[in-house]
Order: structure tokens, then C-alpha cells, then sequence
């Protein structure tokens, strides 16, 4: 099969479901962020004239509009670009799009996708750094898909087009440059199916979005030192796919958890909770999560670097653990 | 002035200015008997909601907010379905799971009610995106109170509506003329440094008019020409439709201050109690409605008076049916979080 970058995975799928449905129209621009990818972005632009738009600086404004646009008809994705900027439209993601199917009984789908590029991308600081998905977890209407590899980012990405629901895209930009296989053929990656990115017996590594990246290299360290590490990707947050996820922890019996959410309420403290309430007689030691510390992340690459969850703080949680 | 059409049309505007009237009445003696809640009512307004939405056509779409009875009403809901949706009660339009902050139904065109206020400003726009980019000639009309002003979607949406020539109506309902609440230390109204709400229109290039609300022809008019200019792809229309604050919404819960509309005050100025006189007698505008009615030859007090019998056995007839319904299955509260096309099983 033949391998291509995350990045061309995702505009590669962008563009079949621009040629495949006339209803699909893209809402923002920057998919690709400020990366040197972006320019495949302007060929998409060029090629679908009138289905790209460029809204004005107007979070709320454009996303609630796309919400709108869902409801009459349109099968919008909008592009939020940052992360930290989903703040600006969370009355309109959070307070209309997640309520409007249940508080009208079921009268009115919201069939739209709201793709943003979380996480610590490098001096991003403080107000560009953000990792929201724990928050729009909280908020019960929203699908939640996070993508780990190029196969994943397309596949999910077609199934939520073809979603009826408001559909979370959890993206990073540190994907981008991962290179893996991805089909030529159309195909699509059912929402709440997991995947085992790497299996092993020692213990589990549960991972979402660029951490399976970082969890899959930790993992290749361990092995170097005897320690088999499975990691579980669950691709989708929701639904979720709890039994996958049982089902390691039940085979290792041990689970490191790497979250690039801060560590407060984070994607990983419900992670943990699932296996506490679900598999606690499995565990034969605490569960240890390896997540972002608890402050606004912060400019300097020496500070970021310390709070962020790197390879080496899985590699000593590891350890720890089995120790 | 009443709109120029002919007697038959006119007693349908009229039919509905009542029901809204009546069914509002209804509500708040009922929140005096048993716990309804927390609503807002649309008594004062009728009209402006009546004229307007009368215009609409099958496909276009409504963004209404708290203040939405009376929208509904104007686009012939069911009284019974919606104060079943009020009570809570599993026959309401939507289950009982939007109740009066959330009034929507799909087959009137309000696909859905946002309470927070300012919300429906960015969905009205997209609305009104969607209808542009799918080529259709619908149009999407958002309705919302002054107080959306003070709120960024607003600024942010109208900028979007302009600069695409989107095809949505922003229709302002400015009911806090002469709000006397502020200045008597109750909930405040209309906070805006603009001493024009015109003001915040002109910016954005979109033509704006201020019209009375209570003057049937005035509402009817800009509102014609708005959808007209909508549905040609001229673009969006920012009408402000001004009434007084009815004294029963002084307070930060409704009350029937003025008690039961008595119709003959229409016609016979003696009845009007002198309790808040002037409201009855100049800025109630289903009794203006009636006088001209009257005046023009095209009702008398006795159908007038017939009509709204009709309309009070309607509400009798909701009434019982609200009531009597049954409250939804408590488990069923967990159901319809999701669609069921797509991706979630």
C-alpha cells in the first residue's frame, strides 16, 4: 500500500467529500495551520471555487453560522484553526449545536464538523497551546473524533461527514508529518472502534491524538529495555470504545495513561475513572497518568518542555509502574 | 394603519393577534395556580409577530428566542402542542424536553429556539448562508429582542450577512421604549451606549428602518420589502419594530397587572380602567388593531367579540389537553442525545 503524509491523508479526504457532495463546503481555511503544508490547502480553494469560504475574524459569528448553515441544508466543516480559538465559539458549539437535536425532541440534526488543531506545538504559548477536547467531552451531542495516523485522520473523517450529528475533529498539528499507509480505495473507520497501534503483554499505554505518536516511540524505547508495551488508540472519544480498552488493561494489568490535556479533568482522568470503575480488579498497580501539568503553558521551550508530556516522562511512569 | 388586504385576510392577522393575546393570558393565570416556571410572554408585541410572519413561506426559517410564543402562534402552532410543551408533558412539540425556553417545531420552520441571548443571531445567518450557497430562494428571519444588540454575535453575524448578501431578515423587536423597570431599580432593559439601535446597523451598509410595531401596514410593508430583497439576493434588511414594554412584563415575573383584555375597550374609551390608561388606550396593539378594524368597516364589536370567543374556546380546549397529558417517561431522558443516522449506534 502505498504511504503518505498525515497531511495529505486529510486533504485528500477533505477534497473526495468536496467532489463527492455538493452540500459539503468548507467554513475557514487554515486545516493545515502555518505549516509548510498549507499550500495544499490553496489548491483545494483553487480547485472547489465558491465552496471554500473565507470568513471574517469572527469565531462566533462563522461558527454559529456553519451551525445555521447545517441546519438549512449544507454539510459544513469549519476550520477553527487553533484550538485556544474554539473559546471564541463555545456558545455557539457548546450551548446550540451539542443541545439542538435533544431540546427539540429530535425535530433537528446538526450535521456539521468542527475541525481544530489542539495541543503544544512549540512557543505557541499560553492562549495558542490549548487542548479542549476534555472540555467538549463534557458537553453531552458532541461526536469527538482525534486521529492518531494518516489511515485514521481520512477514514474517521468520511464517517463524519456522514454523520447527522455536530462532530468534534481533534487534530495537531504535529501530525502532519507522520507518514503511514493509506488505501487508494474509499474506505471509512466506523466511529467507536479502537485500535491497537502496537500490541504487547507487559502493559497498556492509553493514548489519544499525537500522544499515541509519542506513546508508539516510548513504546519502541521499553522494548529496547524488555518491556512490551501495547498502546491502545480509541480514535473516537465519542462514542467510545470501553471494551478494547478494558480489554487490554484485563491482558497487562497494568496502564500508563498519556494525555496532552491539562491533568485536572482531563481526557486521561476519564480514562482512568472507566478503568477504576470498570476494571479495578484487573490493575495490579495504580494507574499513572502522564499528562500536562497544571499551568498556562508557557513560552520558553525549557518551561514548555517541562510540563508537557514527553517520551521520556512515559518511559519513567513505565518504570515506575512496573516497578 | 392596517395592511391593505382584504376583510377575510385581515381577520385571519386578527384570529392570530388573539390567540397569541389569549393563549398568553391563559399561561399566566395558569402560573397562578400551578408551577410553571420561569417564562416570558409576548403580550404587547402581537401584532408586529402576526404582521410579519404572515409573509413567510413554506421553507423559510424562523430564530426565535425566550420571547417566542407569540412567533409560533403567528405561524398557526398548535396552542394545545405548545403549552403541552410548556408544562412539560410528552405531547408538547418537542417532547417536553425544550419547554417554553425552547419552543421549535420543524413543520413551522423554527427548526430550533435559542434562550441564550444572542444565539440566534449567528444561526439565523447561517441559516440564510446555507439557503445562499444551495441556491434556493428561502430566507431565514431572525428574531430577537434589543437586548441581542449588546451581544458580540450580533456585530459579528450582521458583519457576515453583509458582506456575503446573505438572505436572512433581522427582525428587532424593540419592546423597551419608555422601560419604565430600569428606573424603577427592577430587571434592567436595553443597555447600550448607541442612542439609536439603527446606529449599529448603519456600519455594516444594511438598510435599516424603525417602524411602529403596533401599526399592522408599517410592519407588514418592511417586511414585504426585506423578504423581497432577500429572496432577489440583494441581501439582508435590519427592521427595528418598536412597541411599549406591557406593564405585566415590568416585573421579572409576567403578571396580569392589567388583568383580562377586554375587548370593548377598543371601542368604548369609558371601560379602560385608569390604571394604566395609556397603554390600553394608545400602545396596545390588538386593540388598535380591533379600532381600525372597526373603523374601516371591516368588523364590528359583534364579530370582533365572536372571534375571540372562538379563540377562547381554542385555549380551553389546549388548556385541558396540556393538562391532562401525560408527563414523558423518565428514562426516556437519555434518549435522542444523538441522531441516529451516521456514526453513533
Amino acid at each position: 500500500m502505498r504511504e503518505i503524509l498525515y497531511a495529505e491523508a486529510l486533504v485528500e479526504g477533505l477534497r473526495e467529500l468536496l467532489e463527492a457532495d455538493e452540500r459539503v463546503h468548507l467554513m475557514g481555511q487554515y486545516f493545515l495551520g502555518l505549516t509548510s503544508h498549507r499550500e495544499l490547502m490553496a489548491d483545494v480553494r483553487d480547485s472547489f471555487p465558491g465552496r471554500v469560504y473565507y470568513p471574517p475574524i469572527a469565531e462566533l459569528g462563522y461558527v454559529g453560522a456553519a451551525i445555521g448553515a447545517a441546519i438549512a441544508g449544507l454539510r459544513p466543516i469549519v476550520d477553527i484553526a487553533t484550538a485556544s480559538f474554539i473559546f471564541q465559539a463555545f456558545p455557539q458549539i457548546v450551548n446550540e449545536a451539542a443541545n439542538i437535536h435533544y431540546m427539540t425532541g429530535g425535530q433537528t440534526k446538526v450535521p456539521v464538523i468542527f475541525h481544530f488543531n489542539h495541543g503544544i506545538r512549540g512557543g505557541g504559548a499560553a492562549q495558542h497551546s490549548h487542548s479542549p477536547q476534555a472540555m467538549l467531552w463534557n458537553t453531552p451531542g458532541l461526536e469527538i473524533m482525534a486521529p492518531s495516523s494518516p489511515y485514521d485522520v481520512k477514514g474517521l473523517l468520511k464517517t463524519a461527514a456522514e454523520s447527522d450529528n455536530p462532530t468534534a475533529f481533534v487534530d495537531h498539528t504535529r501530525l502532519f508529518d507522520v507518514i503511514g499507509p493509506v488505501p487508494e480505495d474509499d474506505y471509512m473507520i466506523p466511529f467507536g472502534q479502537a485500535d491497537i497501534k502496537r500490541g504487547g503483554k507487559d502493559i497498556t499505554l492509553l493514548a489519544s491524538s499525537f500522544m499515541v505518536q509519542r506513546a508508539l516511540s516510548a513504546a519502541e524505547t521499553l522494548a529496547e529495555q524488555g518491556i512490551d508495551a501495547e498502546v491502545v488508540d480509541p480514535r473516537t472519544l465519542v462514542p467510545l470504545d470501553e471494551d478494547t480498552i478494558l480489554e487490554s488493561v484485563a491482558k497487562t494489568h497494568y496502564l500508563v495513561i498519556v494525555d496532552e490535556c491539562h491533568r485536572r479533568c482531563g481526557v486521561g482522568a476519564e480514562f482512568a475513572a472507566l478503568v477504576v470503575e470498570k476494571a479495578f480488579s484487573d490493575l495490579r498497580a495504580p494507574i499513572v497518568r502522564v499528562s500536562t501539568e497544571d499551568v498556562p503553558v508557557p513560552f520558553s521551550q525549557t518551561l514548555e518542555r517541562y510540563i508537557e508530556p514527553t517520551e521520556d516522562k512515559v518511559i519513567q511512569a513505565v518504570l515506575r509502574v512496573l516497578s | 394603519m392596517l395592511p391593505t388586504l382584504s376583510t377575510k385576510v385581515l381577520l385571519g392577522l386578527l384570529e392570530k393577534a388573539l390567540a397569541i393575546r389569549r393563549f398568553e393570558e391563559m399561561l399566566v393565570k395558569l402560573a397562578g395556580k400551578i408551577d410553571v416556571g420561569h417564562f416570558h410572554v409576548y403580550v404587547g408585541q402581537e401584532i408586529t409577530g402576526v404582521a410579519a410572519l404572515d409573509l413567510l413561506e413554506t421553507g423559510d426559517l424562523c430564530f426565535t428566542t425566550h420571547r417566542n410564543h407569540g412567533h409560533l402562534l403567528a405561524r398557526g402552532a398548535d396552542p394545545a402542542l405548545m403549552l403541552a410543551e410548556i408544562l412539560g408533558k410528552s405531547t408538547g412539540y418537542c417532547g417536553g424536553r425544550g419547554g417554553t425556553l425552547h419552543l421549535a417545531s420543524t413543520e413551522l420552520g423554527f427548526p430550533t429556539t435559542s434562550s441564550a441571548v444572542g444565539g440566534c443571531t449567528p444561526l439565523a445567518t447561517g441559516a440564510a448562508f446555507g439557503m445562499d450557497r444551495l441556491g434556493s430562494d428561502r430566507v431565514s428571519v431572525c428574531l430577537f429582542g434589543d437586548g441581542a444588540l449588546e451581544e458580540g454575535s450580533y456585530h459579528e453575524s450582521i458583519n457576515i450577512a453583509a458582506l456575503e448578501k446573505l438572505p436572512v431578515i433581522f427582525l428587532c423587536e424593540n419592546n423597551s421604549l419608555e422601560a419604565l423597570g430600569q428606573k424603577a431599580g427592577e430587571y434592567p432593559s436595553s443597555t447600550l451606549a448607541a442612542e439609536r439601535l439603527t446606529d449599529l446597523v448603519d456600519p455594516f451598509g444594511v438598510p435599516a428602518i424603525t417602524i411602529d410595531g403596533c401599526d399592522g401596514k408599517a410592519v407588514r410593508d418592511g417586511m414585504t420589502e426585506a423578504i423581497d430583497r432577500a429572496r432577489s439576493g440583494e441581501g439582508p434588511t435590519f427592521i427595528e419594530a418598536c412597541t411599549v414594554r406591557w406593564p405585566g412584563n415590568r416585573p421579572l415575573w409576567p403578571a396580569l397587572v392589567t388583568g383580562e383584555t377586554n375587548l370593548s375597550m377598543a371601542w368604548d374609551e369609558t371601560v379602560i380602567p385608569e390604571k394604566f390608561r395609556e397603554w390600553h388606550a394608545t400602545q396596545d396593539g390588538v386593540l388598535r388593531f380591533v379600532r381600525e378594524m372597526i373603523d374601516e368597516g371591516h368588523a364590528t364589536p359583534e364579530t370582533v367579540i365572536a372571534l375571540d370567543e372562538l379563540v377562547q374556546d381554542q385555549m380551553r380546549t389546549a388548556e385541558n389537553f396540556a393538562l391532562e397529558s401525560p408527563y414523558p417517561e423518565p428514562e426516556t431522558a437519555l434518549d435522542l442525545v444523538f441522531a441516529k443516522s451516521g456514526s453513533v449506534p
